[in-house]
């Protein structure tokens, strides 16, 4: 990690008595693909926005490479902005919606016209200049909003659920394209989604927001393996959650009483108390399921229901009295059918760092 | 028993329907048949209303050579000219003040703005001839001037206002995002976007302004004599052929202007590029 592109430091954002952005710290390196990442108003827009000059902070300081933005109008900044309804221009043509910033910052007419047709070009577009964004298709205006941030060549790009908009298929080939475009170009993209699945395949590192707060930031791996508490662990993938008290604690491994005669082995990063109260985490593809149990750790359950979903099959499996959880295994072989059927019995295993203590 | 219940209630609804027919088509003869007739005898060749004498262009060209009229008509445009530019400068402001700010006072400031919509012709103009007698301004064209900006700016705001009530806030953050300052954002992006609407607003401006007569009549003073007023001074002395020629032509361009407007309300929907 070189230079920092964006640093917020502990910033705030109030309208009127809602706190839309609580205390955000983060600091984004020059080059990455950096994603703001959480559920519809977790002020991952606002957080964008702030960056973007459209609002400014009630508290805090945002600092775009070295320089601290203070009340620095979006004009002034060296940021461009991809809109979530793209927002071009609807009375000028392609070129000119193109050509627009480069043309308010008085560049020479013939260089304009270079650029505006390099970045067509770049963005798949040749040729398509003289038309009225009105005459082309969403992904052909989606792709424009990004010619008409990129010809700027700003030190850094700012995304709002750009690809929202899409239909799935469109959306997954154009997630591949702008993750290549980035790097390519090598600008830092600071990217807004509410789709988990789009902020791990695309991001460098993500940040997860909830209720205006940061709370977690890290690579997608990190997120995903281990998330810092359960909103996180909810919100990226599925997770099974099992509540219960801390009966045998050494530093690495604990066991957890979920229920009266349900014990379960888990890891625990830091030291836990006797008697503490907590959460663990296991991701459904994490757990395999046995006929005979391989070691003194398996936890015996009973099969309730089988749901195939094409590329995996899902579990759901009865452990202790009432606890259920979900195991995924991927289908392998063809057309051989589930490896085990409703009503069987069997032993769930999971290696002990699958299994993580969440405190909150 | 069912069956003959239902055929007596449906041959009813077709009486009913039937009267409804009449009574529509005599609704619309009494709105129109007197402008058809109007616009008829105005190519007749018999200088009376009671009988049709053949076809004749004459009441046209005889109109058009009326000294008292031209300068009535060069009257007419100067005040619906000035009054349109000025209401429609003053009304975009307006529609974008309330459109776009938060102020004290706005609910009672946007009530206000309604008000010579609503007020009787009449009072509007007592009120302005007695505001005018007050600040000592001598009755003329400047006078007629400020009270037709005075009930213009009205319409005008609301047409504005309708279009910008429409405006896609992110194409301003888009500009501005795109190094405009709030000055070439305003140039470049809002005033394209909402033209349609101002230039509709302008046109039914300028409409009223050219056929009102009420206020212009109480506003008015020696030598700023409008159309409406020559018209009504006219006919004072009977009706002639040539005031059909003349309400025909004026009936005319109304119609063209308020259509342009309402065309350019509806339509327009990607705005117009002015640089």
């Amino acid at each position: 990690m070189s230079e920092q592109a964006v640093q917020l430091n502990r910033v705030s954002k109030k309208f009127g008595s809602v706190v839309a952005v609580n205390d955000v710290s983060l600091s984004i390196a020059d080059g990455e693909f950096f994603s703001l990442l959480g559920p519809s108003g977790c002020g991952k827009t606002t957080t964008l926005r702030l960056i973007a000059g459209f609002e400014l902070p009630t508290r805090g300081e945002v600092y775009i490479g070295q320089d601290l933005q203070g009340e620095t109008p979006p004009y002034r900044r060296p940021v461009n902005t991809v809109f979530q309804n793209y927002a071009l221009f609807p009375h000028m043509t392609i070129s000119r919606n193109v050509g627009f910033g480069l043309e308010m910052r008085k560049l020479p007419r013939d260089e304009i016209q270079r650029r505006v047709s390099e970045a067509l070009d770049m963005v798949q577009l040749p040729g398509m200049g003289e038309r009225k964004p009105s005459q082309l298709s969403g992904g052909q205006q989606q792709r424009v909003a990004l010619a008409r941030a990129l010809v700027n060549q700003p030190k850094v790009l700012l995304l709002d659920e750009p690809l929202g908009a899409l239909d799935l298929k469109l959306r997954k080939a154009m997630q591949l394209e702008l993750k290549a475009l980035q790097h390519r170009i090598g600008i830092t993209f600071v990217y807004v989604t509410h789709d988990q699945e789009e902020a791990l395949t695309m991001s460098d590192r993500i940040a997860v927001m909830n209720g205006g707060r940061v709370l977690q930031i890290g690579t997608p791996e990190e997120i995903y393996e281990r998330p810092a508490n359960r909103f996180v662990a909810d919100f990226i993938g599925e997770t099974n959650f099992l509540e219960g008290q801390v009966t045998a604690g050494r530093p690495g491994e604990a066991t957890v009483q979920v229920e009266d005669s349900l014990t379960i082995p888990v890891s625990a990063d830091k030291a836990v108390g006797k008697r503490d109260v907590v959460t663990v985490a296991i991701r459904p593809e994490k757990i395999s399921l046995h006929a005979e149990p391989p070691d003194d750790r398996a936890v015996a359950g009973v099969i309730e229901e089988v749901i195939y979903t094409g590329t995996d099959t899902r579990y759901l499996v009865r452990i202790g009295e009432q606890t259920i959880v979900t195991v995924r295994q991927q289908n392998v072989g063809v057309g051989e059918g589930a490896s085990f059927l409703k009503g069987a019995s069997i032993y769930l295993h999971w290696r002990l760092q699958s299994a993580r203590l969440l405190t909150a | 028993m069912k069956t003959i219940g239902v055929r007596r209630e449906r041959r009813k609804t077709s009486w009913v329907g039937r009267l409804l027919t009449v009574h529509g088509i005599a609704g619309y003869l009494f709105l129109y048949l007197p402008i058809v007739v109007l616009v008829v005898f105005s190519f007749n060749a018999s200088r009376y209303a009671s009988a049709w004498r053949g076809f004749t262009l004459d009441w046209y060209v005889s109109m058009l050579q009326d000294q008292a009229l031209a300068s009535a008509v060069k009257n007419t445009l100067i005040v619906a000219g000035s009054s349109t530019l000025i209401s429609t400068v003053f009304g975009t402001m307006v529609a974008l003040a309330m459109e776009r700010y938060r102020f004290r006072g706005k609910l009672a400031f946007d009530a206000l703005l309604y008000l010579p919509i609503i007020i009787p012709d009449i009072a509007m103009a007592v009120m302005l001839l007695l505001f005018f007698i007050l600040a000592r301004l001598r009755l003329g064209l400047v006078t007629i001037i400020i009270s037709h900006v005075a009930f213009n700016i009205s319409f005008v705001a609301v047409v504005v206002r309708a279009r910008l009530a429409y405006f896609d806030m992110s194409l301003e953050e888009a500009a501005q995002d795109l190094y405009a300052d709030e000055w070439q954002t305003f140039w470049r992006v809002t005033l394209p976007l909402i033209m349609p609407g101002i230039l509709g607003g302008a046109l039914m401006a300028f409409t009223l302004s050219i056929d009102d007569f009420v206020i212009t009549f109480f506003t008015s003073g020696p030598g700023s004599t409008t159309l409406p007023l020559r018209i009504y001074s006219l006919v004072k002395l009977g009706v002639t052929p040539e005031i059909n020629a003349l309400s025909s032509l004026m009936l005319l361009i109304s119609m063209a202007l308020v259509m342009l407007s309402l065309l350019l309300q509806k339509g327009g929907g990607g705005g117009i590029e002015i640089v």
